[in-house]
C-alpha cells in the first residue's frame, strides 16, 4: 500500500492540482476572469439565497387552456358547418366535448367527414403518439360529438410553456438584470430566477399579465343596464374599465384587430395634453383590417381591450389608415413602460400563475456570506487544531489532506458551473468534519496494529490497506442519502446535496490517494522506528 | 509533544450488558417521540403548510412590534404572527395560507407591502402555495423512504440481512428521536429539516457501518468466540475512532450553531441533536447489540463477504 510507482505519484497530483485550479477563478473578479480562455472561465454562482434575487414559480392553467380550446372547437365546428353548408340546432360545449345537433339526419354523413378534418395528430407529422387531437363520434343519428382528450390538453399545455417561456424571457430581458434563468419544470410548470432584484412587485407584474391586447367595437345597440341586470346579448360581453370608477360597458365579441397584429409598441406622452401615452405600429394586415373597421364606423366608440378590461373606448373620429395609433388611458410613465413591453413580448397563450415566490434582498444575501465564511473558518479552525493535538506530525498530514479536498471541492463545484447556496456551505464545513473521519479510521487502524506488534512499516500498511474498505462503505450510505437529497430537494436544499455528494466523492479521493502518498513520502524519507501517533 | 489521547487504549467495557438498560429506554423514548408527534405535532414550516414568511428590518434600530401587529393585524389575513428574528430590528412575520388558492397568497403579499411600505427593508419574503406545500410534503416523505430503502438494499448486498436490519432499526430509531426533538422544540419543520433527517441518517449509518465493518472481520476471525463478547470486542476496537470522529463532526456544527446566523440554524440545531446525540449512541447501543437478537449466521458461507479474500 505504502509503495508507488513514479508515474502513480506524479497522476495523483496532477489530478488533484488540476481540479485545485478550476478553483481559482473564484478568487479573481468577473471582469479579469471574463479576459481569461473559455476553458478557464468556469466558476462558482451564488445561489439566490447569497447574491440576492427572486425565485418564483409558474403554472399553466391549464382548466383556462381546456377551456380555450373546447371554444376554439366550438368556433371551428360553426365555420365548418356553415361552409358545408350543414343546418344543425344546437351546438354547446359539454364537459369535455362540444356537441352540435344537426337539423337533418341525412347529412350527417358529410358533417362527420368535414369535421373529422379538424383532428390532427398529436405531437406533429414527426414523432406524433398516434393519437388525435379531437375524437369526433356520432350518437342517435343527428347527434356529433367532437370530445376533446386529456393527451390533446396535454399537448396544448406544453406547447404554452414553450411559447411562453420564449415570451417571459424577452419580457424579463426588459429589466435589465444580469443573468436571468427561466426554464421549463415538470410539464406545466415555469421556473424564473432573477438574481439582484430589490422589490420583485414589478417582475411578478410582468409575469402575471397574459397580455392578451384586442380592438372591438362597443355596441351601443343595447344599453348597458340590461345587461348588467342579466340579459346580455350572446354576442358582446360585459367588461370593465381597469381604472377606477369600474365603468361597465357592452363590449362586441368579434374582434377586429388583435394584439398578435402589432409590429411595435412605445411609450411615449400626448403632445397636447402630456400625459403619458403608449404609440402602436400594426403589420400590414393588421393595419388593412384596421383601416376598413375605422372607416365603417366613423362616429362610433371601439375598445381597447387587455386581459379582459377596458383601457380606454374612444370614438373613431376619422378613419385610422396609416396603421399606426396610440392608447390613452390615465397610464403612469411606469406602467405606459410596462405596457409597451408586455405588447412588444406578445400575449401568453394561456395565464400563469403564480405558485411559489422566495426572494431575498442583497442585505440578507451579503449577511449570509459573511456568516457562512465565519462559521467555515471558526469550524475549519477548531478541526485542525484537534487534529494536530490528537496526531501530532500524523494530524499535520490530515490538515493538509483536508485543505486538498476542500480546494477540490470548490474546483469541482466550479467546474460544474454549480451554484453556492448557504445549505452549501454547511455542506463544506460538515465536509471538513467528516473528511478527517478517514484519516481518523487510517491512523486508529495503524494503532491497533502497532499495537499487536507490527513494526511501523508493516502497521502502517496494514493501517491503509483495512482502513480503506471500512471508508469506502461508510461514504456510499452517505453519497446515497446525498443522491436522494438531491433528487428531491430543489434551490438551497440541493445545494446542500451536491456540495455533501461532491464532498463525500473528494473525500474518498483524497484518503484512497492523497493521504497514502504524503504518509508514503514521509516513511521513505524518515525510514521511522516508531509510529508517533 | 505529548499527544491528545481521549480513549484510552485497550478499553473493556461491557457494551452488550448495558443492553439491558438502553433498549428499554431507547423503546420508552421511542414511544414518547411518536406520542408526542401525534398529540403534539410538528412546527410546520411555510415550505410544508404554505402562506406567507417574511424577514424584514426596520429601519429605526428596534422595531416596533407592536405598532406592526396593528397595522398587520387589520388587513383581515387571519392571524399574524410576528417574531423577533436574530437583532432587535430584525422580525418575522408569518401568515398562514389565504383561503382562495394561489392567486390569494400574492394579493396577500402585496397588502403586506402596502400596509408597511418603506418603514422597513425587505430581506426575505417566502410565498408557497398550496399546491407547491403539499407537493413538497410528499416529496420529503418519499425522500425520506427512498433514502432508508436505499440504503438497506447496499448494506444487504454489501453484509448479510442481519445487518441491513440492524442498522436499518437503528436507523428509524435515529430519524424518530430526532422527530420527537423536533416536536419538543417546536423547531419549523421545512424542506431543510428533511435535509437534516437525511444527513443523519447517512452520518448515522456511517458509525454503524464502521462498527459492523469491524464485526465481519472478526466473525471470519474468531470464529469460536462468543458473540456477545465479540461485539464488545468489536465496539471497544473502534472506541477511540467513533469518538474522535464526533469530537471533530461536533466541532464543525458547533462552528455552524454559533457562528452561521439564524438562517441554518434549526438545520445545526437538528444535526447537532441527531448526530451528535442520538447517532453515536445508536450505532454503540442500539445497532451493535441488537445483532444479538436478530442471530447473524457464522456458517462459512454467510462470511464470505466481498472482502473475504483480502483479509489475510
Amino acid at each position: 500500500m505504502l509503495y508507488f510507482t513514479r508515474w502513480k505519484a506524479a497522476g495523483i497530483v496532477l489530478t488533484a492540482l488540476v481540479v485545485c485550479l478550476f478553483a481559482v477563478p473564484n478568487f479573481f473578479p468577473e471582469a479579469t476572469v471574463n479576459s481569461w480562455p473559455k476553458w478557464a472561465q468556469r466558476h462558482l454562482v451564488l445561489g439566490l439565497d447569497l447574491q440576492g434575487g427572486s425565485h418564483i414559480l409558474l403554472e399553466v392553467d391549464t382548466n383556462a387552456v381546456r377551456k380555450d380550446k373546447l371554444e376554439t372547437t366550438r368556433d371551428d365546428v360553426r365555420r365548418v358547418l356553415r361552409d358545408a353548408r350543414v343546418g344543425y340546432t344546437g351546438l354547446v360545449v359539454r364537459g369535455n366535448s362540444v356537441e352540435v345537433r344537426l337539423r337533418d339526419e341525412a347529412a350527417s354523413a358529410t358533417a362527420l367527414t368535414k369535421l373529422r378534418e379538424l383532428a390532427v395528430p398529436l405531437g406533429g407529422i414527426l414523432g406524433g403518439s398516434g393519437q388525435m387531437s379531437l375524437n369526433v363520434t356520432t350518437e342517435a343519428g343527428n347527434l356529433i360529438r367532437l370530445t376533446v382528450g386529456d393527451a390533446a390538453i396535454l399537448d396544448r399545455v406544453r406547447q404554452s410553456v414553450e411559447q411562453s417561456i420564449q415570451i417571459i424571457e424577452r419580457r424579463v430581458n426588459e429589466l435589465g438584470t444580469v443573468e436571468p434563468l427561466i426554464q421549463r419544470q415538470g410539464t406545466d410548470r415555469i421556473l424564473v430566477q432573477v438574481p439582484g432584484l430589490q422589490d420583485p412587485t414589478r417582475l411578478k407584474e410582468l409575469l402575471g399579465k397574459t397580455a392578451k391586447l384586442d380592438f372591438r367595437m362597443v355596441d351601443i345597440g343595447t344599453p348597458v343596464e340590461q345587461a348588467l341586470q342579466g340579459r346580455a346579448p350572446p354576442e358582446d360581453d360585459l367588461l370593465y374599465s381597469s381604472t377606477a370608477p369600474k365603468t361597465p360597458y357592452l363590449i362586441e365579441k368579434r374582434v377586429l384587430v388583435s394584439g398578435a397584429e402589432l409590429t411595435d409598441a412605445q411609450p411615449g406622452f400626448d403632445q397636447r395634453t402630456s400625459e403619458p401615452i403608449v404609440s402602436f405600429r400594426f403589420n400590414t394586415a393588421g393595419s388593412r383590417k384596421f383601416a376598413q373597421a375605422t372607416q365603417e364606423n366613423v362616429g362610433k366608440p371601439f375598445a381597447i381591450v387587455l386581459d379582459n378590461e377596458v383601457i380606454s373606448a374612444p370614438v373613431i373620429r376619422e378613419p385610422i389608415l396609416g396603421g399606426s395609433g396610440q392608447i390613452s388611458g390615465s397610464f403612469t410613465v411606469q406602467s405606459a413602460n410596462d405596457l409597451s413591453i408586455l405588447l412588444r413580448a406578445g400575449a401568453l397563450p394561456a395565464p400563469l400563475t403564480i405558485i411559489e415566490e422566495r426572494t431575498v434582498g442583497p442585505g440578507l444575501g451579503a449577511d449570509s456570506i459573511a456568516k457562512g465564511k465565519m462559521s467555515s473558518y471558526v469550524g475549519a479552525g477548531l478541526v485542525i487544531v484537534f487534529m494536530l493535538a490528537t496526531y501530532g506530525i500524523f494530524g499535520l498530514f490530515a490538515n493538509i489532506a483536508v485543505a486538498i479536498n476542500v480546494a477540490m471541492i470548490f474546483g469541482v463545484l466550479s467546474l460544474l458551473n454549480a451554484t453556492l447556496t448557504l445549505p452549501g456551505i454547511a455542506g463544506v464545513v460538515l465536509t471538513v468534519g467528516i473528511a478527517v473521519d478517514s484519516n481518523v479510521l487510517i491512523y486508529e487502524r495503524i494503532r491497533e496494529e502497532v499495537r499487536a506488534g507490527r513494526s511501523p512499516i508493516n502497521a502502517i500498511d496494514a493501517g491503509f490497506s483495512r482502513a480503506l474498505a471500512t471508508i469506502l462503505d461508510s461514504n456510499i450510505t452517505t453519497f446515497i442519502a446525498a443522491a436522494v437529497l438531491f433528487y428531491i430537494g430543489t434551490g438551497p436544499v440541493r445545494g446542500f446535496a451536491v456540495t455533501l455528494g461532491i464532498g463525500i466523492i473528494t473525500t474518498v479521493f483524497t484518503a484512497f490517494t492523497v493521504t497514502r502518498l504524503i504518509v508514503a513520502t514521509w516513511v521513505r524519507w524518515r525510514r521511522p522506528q516508531h509510529v508517533p501517533i | 509533544m505529548r499527544l491528545l489521547r481521549i480513549v484510552p487504549d485497550d478499553t473493556k467495557f461491557d457494551f452488550m450488558q448495558f443492553r439491558r438498560i438502553s433498549f428499554p429506554i431507547s423503546a420508552v423514548l421511542s414511544i414518547l417521540a411518536i406520542g408526542l408527534y401525534f398529540f403534539h405535532g410538528l412546527n410546520f414550516g411555510i415550505d410544508f403548510k404554505g402562506g406567507l414568511l417574511m424577514e424584514v428590518q426596520s429601519k429605526t434600530p428596534t422595531a416596533d412590534l407592536s405598532t406592526m401587529r396593528t397595522t398587520l393585524s387589520g388587513l383581515g389575513l387571519g392571524e399574524v404572527q410576528l417574531q423577533q428574528f436574530g437583532g432587535p430590528s430584525n422580525v418575522l412575520v408569518r401568515i398562514a395560507e389565504q383561503p382562495g388558492g394561489d392567486a390569494a397568497q400574492q394579493a396577500a403579499v402585496q397588502k403586506v407591502r402596502g400596509a408597511l411600505g418603506d418603514s422597513v427593508e425587505y430581506r426575505r419574503v417566502e410565498v408557497v402555495g398550496p399546491r407547491v406545500s403539499s407537493e413538497l410534503l410528499s416529496y420529503g416523505v418519499v425522500g425520506l423512504g427512498l433514502a432508508i430503502l436505499g440504503i438497506l438494499i447496499y448494506l444487504w448486498f454489501r453484509f448479510e440481512w442481519q445487518f441491513a436490519l440492524g442498522a436499518m432499526i437503528a436507523n428509524v430509531h435515529d430519524i424518530v428521536l430526532t422527530i420527537g426533538f423536533m416536536s419538543i422544540t417546536q423547531i419549523d419543520f421545512d424542506l431543510t429539516s428533511i435535509a437534516a433527517l437525511l444527513t443523519i441518517l447517512g452520518y448515522s449509518l456511517n458509525d454503524t457501518v464502521v462498527i459492523y465493518d469491524r464485526i465481519r472481520e472478526m466473525l471470519r476471525r474468531y470464529k469460536k468466540m462468543p458473540m456477545a463478547e465479540l461485539l464488545n470486542a468489536s465496539v471497544n476496537q473502534t472506541l477511540s475512532r467513533s469518538v474522535i470522529t464526533h469530537v471533530t463532526v461536533t466541532l464543525a456544527l458547533l462552528a455552524l450553531l454559533l457562528f452561521g446566523g439564524q438562517a441554518i440554524h434549526s438545520f445545526a440545531a437538528t444535526m447537532t441533536f441527531g448526530v451528535v446525540l442520538v447517532g453515536t449512541y445508536t450505532s454503540i447501543f442500539i445497532a451493535a447489540p441488537i445483532l444479538i437478537y436478530l442471530g447473524v449466521g457464522r456458517g462459512t458461507d454467510a462470511l464470505t463477504g466481498p472482502e473475504s479474500g483480502k483479509s489475510k
